[in-house]
Formats: C-alpha cells, structure tokens, sequence
C-alpha cells in the first residue's frame, strides 16, 4: 500500500501535526516501508478469532461515586504556559 | 567508612552494609553523584540528577535507621526512568515536548520506591516517550554503552541500563512496552524483569500504549530485581489495569538453600523461532552454553512452538502506535509542556506545538497510529491486529502447557553501533522480534546476562513465564547467577574514585 503525499497532510491534519512539504518525500518512504512490513498482517487467516484488546480479561472496575481527591487545580496549573483566573488560556476560536 | 566497589555493588550487598553501619546512606549517596558527575559526559545516561534531594533522602533514611527503621531498601540510592513522574523534579520522557516540565505528583512506583526508604539519585534518559529501541530518539543528546561508547545502550530504558552497568546507581526503574526494559538490559549486561501486565501500577507513568506498558526494575541481579518489585508491585484504584491481588514477596523463593540441582524438575521450553538465521552466532553460542549450565542445574529442555510469533512485529506496529496517537493527543500546548511562540488560531497552535515538541520517531508512530485508526481503515488494520494479537497469546498458553518457562535471545544481535539503525526504523524495529510476543500476550518476561560476543558486548538471554510467574523466573535467575558469574563482569573504565 503506499500513502499519496495529500494522503499524508490529511493524517497530519488528523493528528494535529504540522508537516512541511520538503518533510514529505522522505516520510512518504518511511511509511511506505512500515505500512509493507504491517501488511504480512492481511495474509494470516483470523476468521473467528476475538480480538484481544488487552492483555488480561479486566471488567471496568467501579468505585464509590465520591470526592476522593483535594483540590490542587492550582498545583497543577502551575505547568501550564498560559492560566489566568484558574482558567487555561487559549487562541481565541470565536470571534 | 568502607565503602564497597560501587562499579560492581548490589542492592543486596549495600543494604547489608548500611544494616552493618559500614557507611551511612548520606556517603553512599555522595559517592554515586560522585560517580554520575564523572561519567555524565561520556555515558549521558541521566537528563535531570537531583543531588539536594538525594542528600535530604538519605540523611531522612540515616534518620529512621537511627530510630530501629528497617527495611531492604532503606537508605539504598535509586534512579527512576525519566516517565515516571516525581512531584518538583522535572519529568521530560527525554521529549522537547516536555524539557521543562516539573510533574504537580509522583507516579505510583515512585511512591512506593520513596515509601520503601530509597533515595532518588536522578532522572534515567531514554527513548522519546519510549519509543525507540536505543536510546538515539532523545532529545538530550544519545546515551552511551559503558561496554563500548561507540555501542548503543539499547531502548528504550537505555538511560537506567546504561547508569545500572556502569554502576552509577546500584538499581534503576524502566518500563516496557516492547521490550524497552529487557532489552536494554540485555544490551548493557545487567538484569531487567517485565512483570505480568497489571501487577505495577501505571498511575503518574507517562503513557505510550496502554494495553502494553509496564514498569519493572533494572538491577545487577536478580536477587535485586525481586527487592525492588516487592516494593513497586501492587494493587492501585488510580489505575483502572491495576491488577487486585494480594501483596507478593518475589524474594520468597531465593532463600531456599543452595544444592546441588536447585533447578530440577524445571522444564525449558525451546521454541525454533528463537534459533534461526536472523540470529547472530555469538549469540546463539552464548544462550546454548547458558543451556548447558541450566540443565547442569537440574532444568530439562523440550521444544515447543510459537508459530505466530513472527507475526508480533507488524502486529506491535499496528497497536502501540494506535494507542500513541490517542494518549499523545494530550500534548497540545493547553494544560502542560511546550507551546509554541507563534501561531495563528487554536488549531494553528496544535499543530506547530506538536510539530516543534515532537521528534521524528514520536512523529512517525502518531501519523501511523491515526492511520490506522482513521475511518475505513480501522477493520483492516486495528482489528485486524488484535486478532492476531489473540493468535499470539494463544501461542503462550499452548506451550506453556508443555513447559513452565520459554527461553531464547533477549535480541537477535548484541548492541550495534551508534547511528547503525537510526536512519533505517524497520531494521530496528525487527529487531524487538524476540520482546514484542510477552508484551502482547501480557506476560512477565525478564532478561538476564549470559555471556559476551567476541567484540566485548554482552549477551542477555530471555526467560518468559506464564502469567504472575515472576517469583517462578526470579529464582530460576537467582541459580543462574549462583552458578556463573556473567553478570558480575563490569565495563572497562567505569572505577571512577
């Protein structure tokens, strides 16, 4: 299978990742070469088989529907690189 | 104060040794920040050392120990892998994305490890959020083998199994979503056990792949493994994979007095897949001589199959980097980590946040991860993949039923030069071919140190268990390593005094 370079710019955009056009060439091969060694995957016969999500057979567990943690929203916005108020600071997205 | 030969010391003969008052906690910690200064320019296995933290550790362990506190890991120096978050010392998963950030809580292992008395000597390097199989991906510069500085130390752990080998802290912590602590370990010459998935909890680990990431510790033997995961392992409610069990020790089984065959009635499992040509000689030599001494000790072989075990790279390939793409989503310049300093609007801002915090590797995995995700191709790949991850797993059990442990090469080759494999991710991705098949199945697999190649590298050979078979594993190392002496050796040049 191999990806066409607007193919690529579309995941990239998908993913929120900014590629430059000179980038393109280059990562168009690697994928390419990635997608190659991952399709050996379409010859193996998997009819009837469950698929594995994960490694042990885990229900969701629950807990008790209560405050469990203090509030340290301050502590953790500290990491942030724009909070004003309490509030994480973003570009405008309404104008 | 007699201090021991810190190139070579372990956990175990330290800690009998602040038991003894041979030397305070606070001296042994001096001297390892000693012995981190005097490599870190040539090895760069740490990204952050925190030398007022460790000092303050370990005069609080000193302390305790005055006061009749006991314990194996009281007062013993440690480092943590650099995506373990540690609460006011930075956390970065060797990542421009997060070079200056400081983690608002410790990760759960590392509570654990502080709860237990150790001392944090620092921050390991490693790949960029693990993603990398030596340690070339970090954004701090690549880490050296002490076996051979012009060698790779292995990924992603390269950082802990480098400072592990070249005894700049007696033990490190890791995590392993494909073999990112065996093989390190196994590249450096040191010990490293993968637990069963669920037994360490995640909680303040950096995630990579959810379904497949696992801390374990990195040591000089496995006797110091088994210290070390008695303390991190656990049940945790802040991770929902957390595993209920009850409290184990996995030093249990070691105590039991040496004889003459301590491994008799062991049964070793040999599937072909870890004995064809893709293996490198020195390598097979060295697991066939491990062979001999383990059955010498009382182990019987018999030969098993994993027949879709070939399957474990593309199918990893599909997996981790669809998990990537999801869990990385959450760097996007808002809550923590960079931001970049020009950008138009909000989506503007993601994407070049992303396109300057991210390195190519990191880069790679997402695209392919939101491929694969992407609608229409979701069945064809995703699922595809967890189906076969099932055939995979189902491999395990059925051999299992034939044998209690399954042995081979850590890696097909020992660690290859600098630069060799960067350049060609498919290359070095193949080579995770021997680690991938427990992460999947969720199984507990360790390597443990068995010989070196004519070149001076050392070669680690893989023991995979059924699940919770850790204490199993351990033991079967421990009379390994009463018996040779493979991972006593020490690199050239690391005598740092």
């Amino acid at each position: 299978m191999a990806l066409s370079q607007n193919e690529i710019q579309r995941i990239a955009y998908l993913a929120r990742i900014k590629i430059d056009d000179a980038m393109l060439p280059r990562l168009q091969q690697q994928l390419d070469s990635i997608f190659e060694m991952i399709d050996a995957l379409s010859k193996i016969n998997t009819a009837g088989v469950t698929p594995m999500a994960h490694a042990q057979p885990l229900a969701l567990p629950l807990r008790k529907d209560s405050v469990a943690e203090p509030d340290r929203r301050d502590h953790y916005q500290q990491a942030a690189p724009a909070v004003s108020d309490g509030l994480y600071l973003v570009p405008k997205v309404i104008e | 104060m007699i201090l021991p030969d810190l190139s070579r010391a372990t956990v175990a003969e330290l800690s009998a040794g602040l038991t003894a008052r041979q030397f305070s906690s606070l001296e042994l910690a001096e001297a390892y920040l000693a012995r981190i200064a005097a490599a870190q320019p040539t090895l760069n296995a740490f990204v952050t050392v925190d030398p007022d933290g460790a000092r303050a550790a370990a005069k609080a362990a000193d302390t305790a120990r005055a006061e009749g506190k006991s314990g194996a890991l009281l007062g013993i120096p440690l480092a943590q892998k650099d995506l373990f978050m540690t609460e006011g010392l930075r956390t970065t998963c060797s990542s421009k994305m997060l070079a200056n950030f400081v983690a608002p809580y410790d990760a759960h292992i590392v509570t654990a490890l502080k709860q237990a008395g150790s001392v944090l000597l620092g921050k390991t390097a490693m790949d960029e959020f693990a993603m990398g199989s030596s340690t070339e991906t970090s954004f701090f510069g690549v880490v050296r083998n002490p076996w051979q500085p012009d060698a790779v130390p292995g990924g992603s752990s390269g950082g802990s199994a480098a400072a592990v080998a070249a005894g700049l802290t007696p033990a490190a912590t890791g995590s392993d979503t494909g073999g990112s602590i065996r093989q390190p370990a196994s590249f450096c010459g040191i010990t490293g056990i993968k637990p069963t998935y669920g037994i360490c909890s995640r909680y303040g680990m950096v995630a990579f792949a959810s379904s497949l990431d696992q801390a374990g510790p990195m040591a000089r033997s496995a006797e110091d493994c088994a210290l070390l995961l008695t303390a991190m392992a656990g049940h945790d409610g802040r991770d929902a994979t957390s595993l209920p069990r009850p409290k184990e020790d996995y030093s249990r089984e070691l105590a039991t007095p040496p004889s003459a065959k301590p491994l008799e009635g062991v049964r070793i499992g040999l599937p072909d897949v870890f004995f064809g040509d893709g293996v490198d000689a020195p390598v097979v030599a060295a697991i066939e001589a491990a062979l001999v001494e383990l059955c010498a000790l009382g182990a019987t072989t018999v030969p098993v199959a994993l027949p879709n075990l070939g399957y474990s790279v593309p199918t990893y390939y599909v997996l981790a980097p669809a998990e990537a793409s999801s869990n990385l989503s959450r760097f996007d310049g808002v809550r923590y980590g960079h931001r970049a300093a020009q950008y138009n609007d909000l989506s503007d801002m993601y994407q070049k946040t992303r396109a300057e915090g991210f390195g190519d590797e990191v880069k790679r995995r997402i695209l392919v991860g939101t491929y694969v995700l992407s609608h229409g191709y979701y069945d064809a790949y995703y699922l595809k993949a967890q189906k076969v991850r099932r055939l995979i797993a189902d491999d395990f059990q059925a051999a299992f039923a034939q044998c209690d442990v399954i042995l081979g090469p850590t890696v097909p080759t020992v660690a290859p030069l600098l630069g060799a494999q960067s350049q060609d991710p498919i290359k070095m991705y193949l080579n995770d071919i021997f680690t991938i098949g427990a992460n999947l199945a969720g199984l507990p697999a360790m390597s443990v140190p068995c010989g070196f190649a004519p070149n001076g590298l050392p070669v680690g050979m893989q023991l995979q268990g059924p699940y919770f078979s850790e204490a199993r594993l351990l033991n079967i190392a421990h009379r390994f390593q009463q018996a040779t002496d493979w991972h006593k050796r020490t690199p050239k040049g690391m005598n740092h005094e």
